[in-house]
């Protein structure tokens, strides 16, 4: 039944109404807008507004987390995966062992042949840890060491809808919550002014995304991902009309909180009171916001590590630098959608581009964190929502050839947060084309990243339809494997 | 069956026991009560609540596993082990606190350790004197406090199980441990053989394994235990386990004797009385029986009728979603009769506006929108159905037609078009086009959601909670959910969908608009049909001449040019002939994502050139022919770029001299196989090819035979331009040959940018490895026509009679083919005819296409179609679509009345059957939802989920009278509102006591009207409303208004085209609902996304409300437009104006202190603009209505800025 986590909302708003009858400070209610009420902000993770009683359950190792999600499902075969065998055997037919009858996309289902083709991008071996990476991603290789790759991640989905749609809210179809709806239900906020949940997309074509990415599936809609954008306004309405300054806009904001005042006395409603602390935080936001996105207080030396895309709003490199500045001010999760990785034909020329766009910011992010002291309290993730095969789809010649989705083995890496640094975890059989150790499948990485949050998995549930959903369902296991 | 046992209890169970208990499960740092530590503590109030979730297991009111002798629950263990006064000298203290190793009590095994806080109070309540204190909800004062109250187990018992023991113990038989069930009677009081006796004894709870297990110390033996896998229903870690309230509550029901019930849900409603109260003056309406009652019971009474402009306004955004107009106003308070408010209603119900606002509410369970969701998530066109159900309610249409109608309408006999659209429901799920996907997988996707929606819809069953394994909860089966799934499973639909637009199965679906236009159409086509009929003796002797000239003329032709594109005659010349007509293919196909980007214009005439060597001639067919020898072909330039959507054909005499080559393409060989449209010889028979990528994305069909080589035949392909295979029909020598389809699945608009070929098509640059080349023809082509249009059988019989009019003239009248006589009969009306004849025919055959046209323009609507025969139903093993289990009929859980054996097993059964009167879902699940729409919480509070893990009512015999009634009144919609809205409890008034507010915070109770926030597009509809820029218009396409730019460009790379002029401000029913990327103003005040099916909406207040009500483009324009009012019709002075605005949004003039902060508002505001009148010119350029000139900039924009105060507060976006 519902009536628990209701009564318990309401009661923790009355606790706050309480103590703002008592002058400690207006509080903004909703858990995603929590104003840090107590006014005594030490930094730790386990400081936060709202969220669940009793989360953290234990000590965690990551207090945000910055998603860089490549949606369109990147190559791994092109990227992070070498496989010697598939060059020796460029060009022959796949063995039907390997596949062993296993489901096709009805794009290459019925393909004639299916012939294994080796990512003509040269591998090499990097860092101390000896990580191999392929030349398209010569600044990531400069920092494998920090990074721990799992080789084996596993989905049951084979198109891109569903299969983002797993990633982010643990189903393959829509209603779910998605992750940060979940961590800002269950962790609440770390600061006084932003969202907790931040999605940015950038401004890359491809496949699209969709609000049900961050959005709050069954929970409150005020765990739902705040979605900035790169033209008009950073967050919807977030700026005065024309004509309407700041001081303008504090007297309007003072007179409506006075009439509200008023009604509040005379109709006792508590939501009244709220509505009052709400537009304080709008207020508050109208300045956070610009602050944080105005990029004009970073060093050139900033610039010039996250690449000359930087400097212009919506790319990937701009919103890596915007991600370490939210995650300067606390923002819980930060997600980073970057659209463009799906190459059914003419992938050698078009990943080219593609992974120009992200090599040099993914790496400045981490490179940039680490210096700042925030590495290890930040869980980075970077992947897509599945991997490609290593069978060509198409037309095969030296620089023209697609790949399928392949969703039973693809690479994705974490970095910071309580993660094992220079690891790879996971093996797959010379064609990267099925596991052979330790699998992870997406449930598993949910489990696993809210555990480095300080979540048992199981315990973080919403009563919904007769039910205590939880982000794994009822599935999940820690990867144990990764954890430093 | 009696629902009215132990009510009193309810309360105990919500608020009381209820809260404490959650208090001290969840909130322990919140609830510490104490805020003067010497303030002497009260054991039952402060200290009860946590020990007895932490000690009373073992120090309980349970004898049976009562440790040490020793019980905390009553007053006597004061006395032995604690020293009043002294907490470090009591023993009940030492033990809290004491090492581990020597046993600190609770034991660490248990789970259930005190935190420091609590300890801490445990000393200070010793400390500060250890009084006992008052008893908690107790009646009788005695030692076990609540052990007086009778246990209803409907209401207490059966949830407690649901919630705790089902999930191992319940109707999946799967997940059942020990072959033990306690969902139904035969578990819990059966003999259990080798597992020793009942687990219940009925009178005896002592004697009860149950309570033995429940309240065991050993957790290995206690139950519900937390098991090695983690369960779907996971209690938490320490939080396993009953508490101790729950135990007692179980051991006084099996004390009691332990009487069972069927879920109260799964019973049909009886009429029960309306019961008895001890003041009934306030009473109005029968179901204030039901709610005073309950006050009284509870000691409470109701508050007093809110005035009555509140309760206009208050019924006015109820019904109507709009908030009153002065008209309305007027006639209200001038009305004198005692049923003034009543008549009130009245005119609200015949309203349109009220079918507006309860289709929204419908709409959202409908899981209604303007696009296809998932991926691309492009337009579809379903608003008839929308205007469907806007109709429905405001023709009062009865709720067991609505359901019927919905559900299987197109089964009923003579199902009309609106019965028809009524099905759309069924077919407004997602439905998936991406590329690549398998289509079996998504066919079944489709069924679970309908099954999911209709059952949650009209059953508030969790029906598809059993898709995968039985129902955890609720006695449904598996096998079951199939047997409903087999009922939707039957429809003639596509795994893949169509990317863009609608999928079939589909009608046009008219409005009554089209159906005028249609109606003058056909008017003006009877006219001309006359006017040529009385040409006809005179065409049929003028054509007579005519041939008799033609016999004798050498050669003279025709050629059929409606519609003709191009024509290559290929005599002597490889030219082609336009007819310069302008031909309109069709537009942007993805129309609504992306700007119309209409196709590039053909230049005439166009460049044509011989490739691959010289153009050879030789005697053809018509004249001469072309020659290939599979190298030379034709480049016939850029025409014919047909794409998906475009109906076309093409016409060829061929020729060929061996069995493969291609005939007419505009195609090329691509990496993804061969995109574009082409005409092949492949293997001897006839290929045609429309695709975008050839394997997944295009279709393919070829012909079943083959046809001979080296003669002439003459081959008209036509296609129909509707994405399916059947639209190709192949004729040769003019007669329509059967086909076979290769490819079934054109998702994508295929234009290329490869020319028309005769003789060929596009292949890859040599080397390139392309797949799918096609090799070049080889034999004789002639006379290629390209027609962007179907030509029809009688047209393909002309276009394939070769010879001339001249020889077919010669050629005796009984002699000749149809296909000659029809030729010279149309060469003759179109060329040769009388001026008058001439023109008779033509603006007949205008007409006639215009006929065409306009119907082909009409929206269409996916509906519900039945397959025959039907599709064979399997269970599906762990609801995967690919693992088929045993074959299923359709049928309805066995748990609810029977279905009618006699009538066909299909939709309409299944719909007659949700709505017989013994039904016990139906009615209660529909008024429940009503009851919710007024006053934000369902007598049902769970409104999705009537099963046993939804809340018992907190009115039950209110929830069976409203459901009862609704019945009796043959489903009269209206009746059941107006009962609701009349009622003394709804026309309370809603002003919040602080009391009340705390031990009753969601009004279950009722003891006052409902006060809360308005739904999203009631507070977009209301500012448009009180600014008077709402368009009242009733229906339609949707429209786009206001909204931030980049939002689909960013995410989805799509263009939102915002509407214009008057579809700006249309109610928010209309805006078009992108199910992906919703408005997201709408979703920031909570609205549902559409994506799925959803009944219960939330109520947040957050920052980014405030942001849009002061910010949006909608506001700042609405604000204008209402200080504009404020001006032209408030009064004169300032604070007439202000009181006029505020009365307008509010319904109220402001109170003092209100206009003083108003006013000064203003004032603080004109003196900023007349300082600074470019500010104000700013300000009042937002939006796209005009401003009005005349009045003073700064003054306009004072008033904007006070207009936007009142706009955005609490009390304007808040029903009260």
């Amino acid at each position: 039944m519902d009536s628990n986590t209701d009564l318990q909302r309401l009661l923790t708003r009355r606790r706050f109404l309480e103590l703002s009858r008592t002058g400690i400070g207006a509080a903004a209610l909703a858990t995603l807008w929590q104003q840090d009420v107590l006014g005594q902000g030490t930094k730790s993770p386990v400081d936060s507004v709202g969220g669940l009683a009793g989360l953290p359950h234990f000590a965690p190792k990551a207090k945000r987390v910055i998603y860089l999600f490549q949606a369109g499902a990147p190559s791994q075969h092109e990227l992070w995966e070498y496989k010697p065998k598939v060059v020796e055997l460029r060009g022959t037919e796949l063995p039907e062992s390997v596949r062993a009858g296993q489901r096709l996309t009805t794009m290459t289902a019925s393909q004639a042949s299916f012939p294994v083709i080796p990512s003509i991008f040269p591998f090499a071996q990097h860092g101390e840890t000896g990580a191999w990476v392929s030349e398209l991603m010569p600044h990531t290789a400069k920092i494998v060491d920090e990074l721990c790759f799992i080789r084996t991640m596993h989905t049951e989905a084979i198109n891109h809808d569903p299969g983002v749609t797993f990633f982010q809210t643990g189903a393959q179809l829509a209603g779910r919550p998605s992750m940060g709806a979940w961590l800002s239900y269950g962790l609440g906020s770390m600061n006084s002014d932003l969202p907790t949940f931040v999605a940015m997309v950038s401004n890359r074509g491809g496949n699209p995304v969709y609000d049900r990415l961050w959005g709050n599936g069954f929970l409150p809609s005020e765990y739902q991902g705040v979605k900035f954008l790169s033209t008009g306004d950073p967050v919807l309405y977030l700026s005065n009309p024309p004509g309407i300054d700041r001081t303008a806009r504090r007297r309007f904001l003072d007179d409506l909180a006075a009439l509200n005042q008023q009604d509040a006395e005379a109709f006792g409603d508590p939501e009244t009171t709220t509505r009052i602390s709400q537009y304080e935080m709008a207020y508050r936001m109208q300045a956070s916001v610009p602050e944080l996105t105005d990029l004009s207080d970073e060093p050139e030396s900033v610039f010039e590590r996250y690449g000359p895309d930087s400097k212009t709003p919506g790319t990937f490199a701009a919103n890596c630098l915007l991600a370490r500045r939210l995650a300067e001010r606390d923002v819980r999760f930060v997600e980073v959608f970057h659209r463009g990785w799906d190459m059914h034909t003419q992938l050698p020329r078009r990943i080219q581009t593609q992974a120009k766009d992200v090599d040099q910011p993914q790496a400045a992010l981490i490179q940039d964190l680490k210096e700042r002291g925030m590495l290890d309290e930040t869980l980075v993730v970077w992947g897509g929502e599945f991997g490609r095969t290593v069978f060509c789809q198409g037309r095969m010649t030296e620089t023209t050839y697609g790949r399928d989705h392949h969703p039973r083995a693809f690479t994705i890496w974490l970095a910071g947060g309580g993660v094992k640094p220079g690891m790879s975890y996971g093996t797959t059989d010379d064609f990267g084309y099925n596991i052979v150790e330790n699998p992870v499948h997406i449930h598993d990485l949910h489990a696993t990243m809210l555990h480095l949050l300080g979540i048992d998995h199981t315990r973080l549930t919403f009563p919904y339809q007769g039910r205590n959903f939880r982000l794994t369902d009822v599935h999940g296991k820690i990867v144990n494997g990764i954890l430093s | 069956m009696n629902l009215r046992a132990g009510v009193i209890g309810v309360v105990l169970t919500v608020l009381g026991v209820g809260s404490a208990q959650y208090l001290s499960r969840h909130l322990q740092a919140a609830s510490l009560p104490i805020q003067n530590p010497q303030e002497s503590l009260d054991f039952n109030q402060h200290v009860r609540p946590m020990l007895a979730e932490a000690c009373f297991a073992c120090h309980g009111p349970a004898d049976a596993t009562r440790q040490a002798d020793l019980r905390l629950d009553t007053s006597d263990f004061i006395d032995s082990v604690v020293v009043p006064g002294d907490a470090e000298g009591s023993r009940l203290f030492q033990r809290l606190t004491t090492d581990e190793s020597i046993g600190r009590m609770p034991p660490v095994s248990s789970g259930r350790s005190l935190t420091a806080e609590q300890i801490d109070l445990v000393r200070r309540w010793i400390d500060t004197g250890a009084e006992w204190g008052s008893e908690l909800a107790s009646a009788d004062g005695g030692g076990r406090p609540v052990a007086a109250r009778s246990v209803d187990f409907a209401r207490e018992v059966r949830p407690l199980l649901s919630e705790n023991c089902f999930t191992c113990h319940g109707p999946d038989e799967g997940s059942r441990q020990r072959g033990l069930r306690l969902d139904v009677p035969e578990g819990p009081f059966a003999d259990r053989g080798q597992f020793g006796g009942p687990v219940i004894v009925p009178g005896n709870a002592d004697e009860s394994l149950l309570i033995h297990r429940v309240s065991a110390n050993d957790l290995a033996v206690r139950m519900p235990f937390r098991r090695g896998t983690v369960s779907a229903v996971e209690p938490g870690g320490e939080e396993d386990g009953l508490t101790a309230s729950e135990v007692e509550t179980l051991r006084l029901w099996i004390d009691q004797g332990a009487e069972w019930q069927s879920h109260w849900a799964f019973i049909p409603p009886e009429r029960p009385e309306l019961p008895g109260v001890v003041d009934g003056e306030w009473i109005r309406k029968p179901i204030d029986h039901f709610v005073l009652s309950r006050l009284e019971e509870e000691g409470r009474t109701p508050s007093a009728e809110a005035d009555l402009m509140t309760l206009i306004r208050r019924s006015t955004l109820d019904l109507t979603g709009l908030p009153p107009t002065e008209e309305l106003i007027a006639a209200a308070l001038n009305d004198d009769s005692p049923d003034a408010y009543e008549r009130h209603i009245d005119r609200l119900l015949e309203s349109p506006g009220y079918g507006e606002r309860m289709a929204g509410e419908w709409l959202d369970g409908a899981r209604y929108a303007d696009t296809s969701g998932y991926q691309t998530d492009a337009e579809r066109t379903m608003w008839p159905y929308r205007d469907w159900v806007i109709n429905a309610y405001n023709s009062n249409m009865p709720f067991d037609q609505f359901t019927v109608d919905q559900l299987a309408g197109d089964l009923l006999p003579d199902a009309t078009v609106d019965q028809k659209i009524a099905t759309a429901f069924n077919r407004n799920h997602s439905q998936n086009g991406e590329g690549g996907i398998i289509p079996e997988e998504f066919l079944v996707e489709n069924v679970v959601d309908r099954v999911a929606t209709t059952s949650t819809v009209w059953m508030g069953l969790t029906l598809g909670c059993a898709r995968c394994h039985d129902h955890k909860f609720d006695p449904l089966t598996q096998k079951e959910f199939y047997e409903v799934f087999a009922y939707f499973n039957n429809v003639p639909e596509r795994g893949k969908a169509f990317k863009y637009g609608n999928s079939p199965p589909y009608i046009t679906a008219p409005t009554d608009d089209n159906y005028a236009e249609l109606a003058q159409l056909d008017g003006e086509i009877d006219t001309a049909r006359e006017v040529f009929a009385n040409f006809e003796r005179e065409a049929t002797a003028g054509q007579a001449v005519w041939e008799e000239s033609l016999q004798s003329a050498w050669r003279v032709d025709w050629v059929l040019r409606d519609q003709l594109l191009v024509h290559h005659p290929l005599n002597g010349d490889i030219a082609g002939v336009y007819t310069g007509e302008p031909i309109v293919v069709s537009p942007s196909v993805t129309a609504g994502l992306r700007a119309n980007r209409p196709p590039p214009e053909v230049t005439l005439p166009v460049a044509v050139t011989m490739e691959g060597g010289l153009p050879s001639f030789v005697p053809g067919k018509v004249g001469e022919a072309l020659s290939f020898d599979g190298q030379r072909f034709v480049n016939a330039g850029d025409i014919g770029n047909f794409t998906y959507n475009d109906p076309f054909s093409v016409a060829v005499w061929i020729y060929p001299t061996v069995d493969n080559g291609v005939i007419v393409s505009r195609a090329l060989a691509g990496d993804e196989g061969e995109r574009g449209w082409g005409v092949y010889l492949v293997d001897g028979k006839i290929q045609v090819n429309l695709a975008q990528r050839y394997m997944d994305d295009g279709l393919r069909v070829v012909t079943r035979d083959e046809l001979p080589l080296n003669e002439w035949q003459h081959l008209t392909v036509t296609y129909d331009g509707k994405k399916m295979p059947g639209g190709f029909v192949v004729y040769l020598n003019a007669e329509s040959v059967s086909l076979e389809t290769e490819t079934d699945g054109i998702n994508n608009p295929i234009r290329t940018r490869e020319p028309l070929r005769i003789g060929a098509s596009g292949s890859a640059p040599d080397g390139s490895g392309a797949t799918d080349s096609r090799p070049r023809f080889e034999g004789m082509i002639d006379d290629v026509r390209v027609y962007a249009k179907v030509l029809t059988q009688a047209e393909a019989a002309v276009v394939a009679t070769a010879e001339s009019l001249s020889d077919i003239a010669r050629i005796a009248p009984a002699s000749r083919t149809s296909g000659q006589s029809k030729k010279l009969r149309l060469a003759f009306l179109d060329q040769y005819a009388s001026v008058d004849i001439q023109d008779a025919w033509r603006h007949l055959k205008g007409l006639e296409r215009r006929r065409a046209e306009l119907w082909d323009s009409f929206p269409t609507v996916m509906v519900m179609e039945e397959m025959d025969p039907p599709k064979e139903t399997h269970r599906l093993i762990r609801g995967a679509y690919d693992v088929p289990g045993e074959r299923v009929s359709p049928g309805v859980p066995a748990i609810l009345p029977p279905v009618n054996e006699d009538e066909a097993p299909n939709r309409l059964t299944f719909a007659r059957w949700l709505v017989q009167p013994d039904h016990p879902l139906t009615a209660r699940v529909a008024v429940n939802r009503f009851w919710q729409m007024y006053f934000g919480t369902g007598l049902v509070k769970t409104a999705e989920n009537f099963g046993t893990q939804g809340e018992y009512p907190s009115h039950p015999e209110l929830l069976d009278w409203l459901a009862t009634t609704f019945i009796d009144s043959e489903w009269d919609v209206k009746a059941l509102q107006r009962a609701i809205v009349t009622s003394a409890t709804y026309r309370q008034s809603s002003t919040i006591v602080p009391e009340l507010l705390e031990q009753d915070p969601e009004n279950r109770l009722l003891a006052r009207g409902p006060r809360l926030r308005l739904p999203a597009p009631a507070i977009r509809d209301q500012a448009l409303a009180v600014a008077g820029l709402l368009v009242a218009q009733v229906g339609g396409p949707p429209v786009k208004p206001y909204q931030p730019e980049g939002l689909w460009e960013q995410a989805a790379s799509q263009d939102y085209l915002q509407s214009e002029g008057d579809n700006l401000y249309r109610r928010s029913l209309y805006t078009f609902w992108k199910r992906t990327l919703a408005p997201p103003a709408m979703l920031a005040f909570d609205s549902a996304t559409r994506e799925t099916c959803i009944v219960r909406l939330g109520r947040t207040n957050s920052p980014l409300q405030a942001l849009n009500l002061m910010n949006d483009v909608t506001y700042v324009e609405a604000s204008r437009m209402l200080a504009e009012r404020m001006i032209a019709e408030g009064g004169e002075t300032p604070e007439e104006r202000i009181d006029f605005a505020y009365r307008l949004a509010t319904a109220h003039r402001p109170r003092p202190e209100a206009r003083a902060v108003l006013s000064d508002s203003f004032y603080s505001s004109v003196d900023r603009f007349q300082a600074d009148r470019q500010a104000a010119l700013d300000f009042l350029n937002v939006g796209e209505h005009p401003r009005n000139e005349t009045l003073d900039i700064a003054e306009l924009a004072s008033y904007t800025m006070t207009a936007s105060l009142i706009l955005n507060l609490d009390r304007t976006i808040t029903k009260d």
